[in-house]
């Protein structure tokens, strides 16, 4: 395994969903783009990303501007992004750009929903796979 | 010159507007889609200029496209400013084209649609680089807690974009303005219904106060 990266397996109707831990040191590593590209080709192959220390706004902005460029009707409608907000982030650190969120959970939008969100609980399901139902 | 060198000079371009008063200044109207800025921008040109900005429909991503006003002066007491508004497509993190089928569209029209939209998204995230101002509209029905909302206003916090806080709809009986003004109390926050004009004038004073 890859270090920085911790993965969670669960069975979701006898299908396996991966979940991925990422560390903060893995993420810090890299420059913006990297990250984002990181974390798309990851959420494209059906991951759940959980980050130890979440994207910052101009992050989260790119990633889905690079998102959007990428959906495939088909196979990738998007993506699920919930983080908590840093409230504590200084003044000095916002105008470095560098206040981001503390911890943030993003999957694939047919695979991941969001039910309910606070400052403190951020509370999702995993859809069945492969049950999506065509509207006639 | 890089990106970055152009974002910095861009944001030392803003604050030294913001020091010097400005007469002239291009609005965003931004927002998660079906929050009503389409209306909110077509209220404003008709009440300044007589004319409508855009097409409204209950179906998400109406607008596609970003729709530009220029020269709109709005008036205020002794306030005084000139804007070019842009209206701009719903920022979303995901679009499917199966929503716009539950809503009565065929198929066909439902993925020409939710490519349009994607491209729209897209759009709107690339006008961010030329405005001087937002209004983030908000559905005061809805939970304004989301990620779309937090994201874009930590973007704008980063550009050093002022912005000022529609809660829209505040005509429907489930209206909850307080939510907002609860959950961004670092920011001004103006509840409106942009569909019935209701409390329109505190917007255009909160307009002329926030970017002039």
């Amino acid at each position: 395994m890859k270090k920085g990266k911790a993965k969670v397996k669960a069975k979701e109707n006898g299908s396996d969903v991966n979940i991925d831990l990422i560390s903060r040191e893995m993420l810090s590593s890299m420059g913006g783009y990297e990250k984002v590209r990181f974390v798309l080709d990851r959420v494209k192959n059906g991951k759940i990303l959980v980050l130890e220390n979440g994207l910052n706004s101009l992050e989260e902005t790119q990633l889905i501007e690079t998102t959007m460029s990428e959906i495939d009707h088909d196979k990738f409608i998007g993506i699920e992004m919930q983080g908590y907000e840093n409230k504590d982030g200084s003044i000095f650190a916002r105008l470095l750009r560098k206040n981001r969120t503390r911890m943030e959970v993003i999957g694939p939008a047919n695979l991941l929903k969001t039910v309910y969100k606070d400052g403190n609980i951020i509370q999702t399901i995993l859809l069945t796979k492969g049950k999506i139902v065509e509207p006639k | 010159m890089g990106l970055r060198d152009l974002f910095k000079r861009k944001s030392l371009a803003r604050w030294l507007r913001r020091i010097f008063k400005r007469s002239h200044a291009k609005i965003g109207i931004y927002g998660p889609p079906n929050s009503g800025k389409t209306t909110l921008a077509n209220k404003i040109g008709l009440d300044w200029t007589g004319e409508e900005l855009g097409v409204v429909s209950a179906v998400p991503h109406e607008t596609r496209r970003a729709n530009k006003k220029e020269n709109i002066i709005i008036q205020n007491g002794r306030g005084k400013l000139q804007l070019d508004i842009v209206d701009t497509p719903g920022i979303a993190t995901k679009v499917d084209y199966k929503e716009f089928m539950k809503c009565g569209l065929s198929k066909g029209d439902a993925r020409k649609r939710a490519k349009e939209a994607t491209e729209g998204v897209i759009e709107s995230i690339r006008w961010l680089n030329d405005i001087d101002g937002v209004l983030l509209v908000m559905d005061a029905c809805k939970d304004p807690y989301t990620q779309i909302n937090i994201t874009i206003l930590g973007n704008l916090e980063a550009r050093a974009l002022p912005v000022l806080l529609v809660a829209n709809k505040i005509d429907l009986p489930n209206a909850s303005p307080t939510t907002i003004i609860n959950a961004f109390p670092q920011h001004r926050v103006v509840p409106i219904s942009a569909l019935q004009g209701e409390r329109i004038e505190d917007l255009y004073k909160g307009i002329v106060e926030c970017f002039g």
